[in-house]
């Protein structure tokens, strides 16, 4: 029997990086790409509102209460075509709606955004740190999760008052209690497995453990409840708009100018109300879609 | 007598489920709830010399794993001591000396749980070195490079992500992991039990080159007996939380003193042993939770008398390096 | 003992269509077991012989496919029965056992309910007569107060307890063939032990042929009559189980029977098999172990036929190793 060496030849694949595969694992279903490009669509809109909206609604100069209530498709006395119709003041709906998607969108991923890591931040260190700390953090966690997330809002905003920074707060605290019960529930899994034990083994630091170990892993949950939870950012902002104390007039969302064309649904001018309602359910559909397919893809008992 | 590398010193563990708020106010009322105590590792004692290799054997519950952790520090003792080169492993009121615990190091068992699969290999080898100081950041890279060679792997693909190579070759990653920080003792946690068996030579055979090489010492846990016999020096055999056995490898394989190790021994399929007419032992594994009196293994022992029922026998000497605890046994 | 075998596999061939390319699973399984026979299935991960039972029992799932070859029960072949005829035949005349019992147990019924919902399913009988025959399989295989143990769930049992009443739910129906998935890897030792006693004593009583699909050489060697040795989805060597362990003629054979340590491997080092198994997608062309192979010519680029280069003995290679000393 011949003598061998102790080494292995690795095969040949090139770097894979993690990302790759979720990419052209995401990519498999066709609508999931569909709904991404829509959702990149709007995020485009939403940026670029100001230079690619036909009109611009909030230029009291250009407005004019005499090109009120004109049905989609309609031209108004000064030549301009209104493709979408005007609402009750003669703002043209079409930019009305991209300046409206521009702070919904902003106001939605602001407040998951700072939820996600002020949650994370809970989650993780009731993981990790068990005992005592679990507990309070997660007693505060189901207290926070039996109210109704309007409930909290609403009481929250009548105590802060109107603003866009205070409707932030208001969401922020509705919500990081899913991203804390996520990801914990993640990192109780991740802590029992043996590359955090070698961590231990080799005397890391427990920040260096949380972040660089445990963080990392947990978050392909947290991706896709950051996708979910958006659009539900999103639509309670809508929902609070509505219900009028949400953002003030002079940042209209989405839901401030369902809001105001309210009034004119029975009288037959439904195009106020509609369209920006059209251009909210896209945008939240696309998001759901988008997140669905990302949980799939980063399930790992789906994977392999 | 050589220095000891790793003295075991009355070490036990207890896990508890103590009793949460609900359970507690139900006592007031005269329920009669227990909290649930498991002695994992009750009272062992037992030690290493450098450059020994120590097979530590046994079934589910029989507390080698927990043993295993606490020796290379993972899991807190909840009794005794280990002493690993002379100094007890226990945080103490001085700065916890870094480098110290750095010297015993463990090899896992699951070759995919133990990477972090967000981490590219050379960051896995290089974080501790890095962090402990014991290699400049600038030269991270190099000197990952030389330890990938050491375990058998080929340096250039340093960059890649765990799950890109096999289950030998995670293994042969973790294994450099541990030798990145320079450790003198190795914990190898059924470390080949997940490999196929040509793998499985291929590990082993590591195993002792480098033993050779960087003059290592070994805790080797494994159920594999075949395994053990090839590459211990001396065996313990545990049994639900207790040591039954200590023995030099040949003598034991000879002739065995307790009667679990005679029922073991005999239960392991050989590949020398064909067409074989089982006579297995009756009976399950007790519970850990609830273990039987006096001697463990009295309900599937076929000498047990009554007092093994009732005392619990003490590991006593035989000469010849040899220790058991067992009423029956005459020297 | 009869002539026909109770199984004649040839030619076997699954292959699993993925995006990733056609990965042949098997390609070129053949092997008979006969009446009361114990045939050991013996290879590493990657060998496909977990997909050889699958395969024989119609349960691979898409991507993979069933693609040619023969499996011929008591003469009758299987890949051209209908689903009916299949259903008809699984968990009667022939059933399987898991690594996993939770994969033959559903946690949520009753174990009594299972197995006389497994009987009933295949034969009119009446309840009561059901659950007699029940309880004397379960003592059959060792289960103490089966009357008792019969009423309760399967998360109330051991895992080695558990283990043995997949088995007698397997035996239920006295099948012909019992085809076993690495039933005893995930148990302890002792618990081993007794399933594997129990088990030889069954197929010795009953009559019963078994196919034990494992990576454990050891316990094969104790407790098959015959071994079937498999190399990236091919059956390499084929024959009585002392002649082949102690004879090895295959070089795979005799590199995987030198890589096992043991009492005799003492302080030695063990013979490593060069290289690594090759991906099911690129198998290299002709013999499959060529590339590790120290005795490979340019024969072996050919397609190996089987072989019987000893009385008794089935092999693929164009050069076996008649005179190796071990």
């Amino acid at each position: 029997m011949s003598e061998t060496t102790n080494e292995e030849k690795v095969t040949l694949a090139p770097i894979e990086t993690p990302f790759k595969r979720i990419w052209s694992d995401f990519c498999q279903s066709k609508v999931a790409l569909a709904a991404l490009i829509v959702l990149l669509i709007i995020i485009g809109i939403a940026i670029f509102a100001p230079w690619i909206s036909p009109t611009n609604p909030y230029d009291l100069a250009s407005v004019s209460i005499l090109d009120g209530k004109l049905p989609p498709g309609s031209e108004s006395l000064s030549g301009v075509t209104y493709v979408l119709g005007t609402d009750g003041a003669g703002r043209g709906l079409l930019s009305s709606i991209f300046y409206g998607l521009r702070i919904s969108l902003g106001v939605g991923v602001m407040s998951a955004l700072v939820a996600l890591v002020f949650g994370a931040i809970m989650g993780l260190s009731a993981a990790y740190y068990g005992g005592r700390v679990d507990t309070i953090i997660m007693r505060i966690v189901d207290i926070q999760l039996s109210f109704p997330a309007i409930l909290v809002a609403l009481i929250l905003l009548a105590a802060l008052g109107k603003g866009v920074d205070k409707i932030i707060i208001a969401l922020v605290i509705v919500q990081w209690a899913y991203y804390a019960r996520t990801v914990r529930a993640s990192a109780l899994v991740e802590r029992s497995k043996e590359y955090v034990e070698a961590a231990t083994c080799l005397a890391l630091s427990d920040r260096r453990i949380l972040l660089r170990h445990l963080l990392p892993n947990c978050l392909p949950p947290l991706i896709v409840i950051g996708t979910v939870q958006t659009a539900h950012a999103i639509s309670l902002e809508a929902t609070l708009s509505f219900l009028g104390v949400g953002l003030p007039i002079t940042e209209p969302s989405l839901g401030l100018l369902i809001s105001n064309g309210f009034e004119y649904m029975m009288s037959g001018k439904y195009w106020i109300s509609f369209f920006p309602g059209i251009a909210l359910l896209i945008t939240i559909v696309s998001i759901n879609l988008v997140g669905d397919q990302l949980r799939d893809v980063l399930n790992p008992r789906l994977q392999k | 007598m050589s220095e000891n590398m790793l003295e075991i010193k009355n070490v036990s563990k207890q896990f508890v489920k103590e009793l949460d708020l609900a359970a507690k106010i139900a006592n007031t009322f005269g329920a009669k709830n227990k909290e649930e105590r498991v002695h994992a590792v009750d009272d062992v004692s037992f030690h290493i010399g450098k450059g020994e290799v120590v097979g530590l054997v046994g079934e589910s519950g029989c507390g080698k794993s927990t043993l295993g952790r606490m020796v290379a520090g993972i899991l807190p003792m909840s009794d005794g001591d280990i002493e690993i080169a002379g100094k007890s492993i226990k945080p103490s009121k001085e700065k916890q000396d870094k480098a110290a615990s750095l010297k015993v190091q463990m090899i896992f068992q699951d070759p995919f749980a133990s990477l972090n699969p967000r981490m590219r290999v050379e960051d896995i080898i290089g974080e501790a070195p890095v962090v402990h100081r014991l290699v400049p950041a600038s030269e991270k890279s190099e000197y990952v490079a030389k330890v990938m060679k050491k375990v058998g792997l080929d340096p250039e693909y340093r960059r890649r992500y765990p799950h890109q190579f096999s289950g030998g070759q995670r293994q042969r990653i973790g294994i450099a992991r541990a030798l990145a920080v320079q450790p003198e003792f190795l914990v190898c946690d059924e470390s080949i039990a997940a490999l196929d068996v040509s793998i499985q030579a291929q590990v082993i055979n590591l195993f002792m080159d480098l033993r050779e090489e960087l003059d290592l010492t070994y805790l080797f846990i494994s159920h594999d007996l075949s395994v053990v016999e090839h590459i211990s020096d001396r065996v313990v055999i545990m049994y639900l939380g207790r040591i039954v056995e200590v023995s030099p490898t040949e003598k034991l394989f000879e002739k065995t003193l307790h009667p679990y190790s005679e029922a073991l021994l005999k239960e392991v399929p050989r590949i020398e042993n064909r067409g074989l007419d089982y006579q297995p032992i009756s009976g399950e594994i007790p519970s850990p939770l609830d273990p039987p009196s006096g001697c463990h293994f009295h309900p599937r022992c076929r000498y047990a008398t009554d007092k093994c029922k009732s005392e619990q026998p003490k590991l006593k000497d035989y000469g010849e390096g040899r220790l058991a605890a067992c009423h029956l046994i005459e020297e | 003992m009869t002539d026909t075998p109770i199984l004649d596999v040839q030619g076997l061939e699954t292959h699993f269509f993925t995006k990733d390319g056609v990965a042949k699973a098997i390609d070129g399984v053949d092997f008979t077991v006969r009446k009361g026979e114990i045939m050991g299935l013996v290879g590493e991960s990657g060998s496909g012989k977990s997909v050889t039972g699958f395969s024989i029992l119609g349960l691979v799932d898409p991507p993979g496919k069933v693609v040619g070859g023969k499996v011929l029960f008591k003469g009758e072949d299987l890949l051209q029965a209908s689903d009916k005829r299949m259903q008809n035949l699984r968990g009667d005349r022939i059933s399987m056992i898991f690594q996993d019992p939770m994969m033959t147990l559903n946690p949520v019924l009753r174990v009594d309910t299972q197995m006389i919902e497994t009987i009933q399913a295949h034969e009119k009988v009446d309840k009561q007569t059901a659950w007699q025959r029940s309880r004397d399989v379960l003592a059959q295989v060792g289960i103490p107060s089966p009357e008792e143990r019969m009423r309760a769930y399967p998360h109330q049992f051991s895992g080695g307890m558990r283990q043995r009443v997949a088995i007698a739910i397997a035996l239920l129906n006295k099948p012909d063939l019992i085809i076993a998935d690495e039933p005893t890897t995930a148990l302890d030792v002792t618990i081993q032990g007794q399933i594997l006693y129990e088990t030889q004593k069954l197929c010795r009583e009953t009559g019963t042929a078994m196919i034990w699909v494992t990576h454990d050489l050891a316990v094969v060697a104790g407790l098959a009559d015959r071994i079937s040795v498999m190399y990236a989805g091919r059956v390499v060597e084929q024959g009585d189980i002392n002649d082949v362990l102690d004879n090895p003629v295959h070089p795979y054979t005799l590199g995987l029977l030198g890589s096992v340590p043991g009492h005799n491997t003492r302080g030695t080092r063990l013979y490593q098999v060069p290289g690594m198994a090759p991906s099911l997608f690129n198998l290299p062309k002709g013999c499959a172990f060529q590339p590790r192979c120290e005795f490979a010519t340019a024969d072996c680029q050919q397609d190996q036929t089987i072989t019987e280069p000893v009385p008794g003995r089935a092999v693929r290679c164009c050069h076996p190793q008649l005179e190796v000393s071990s």
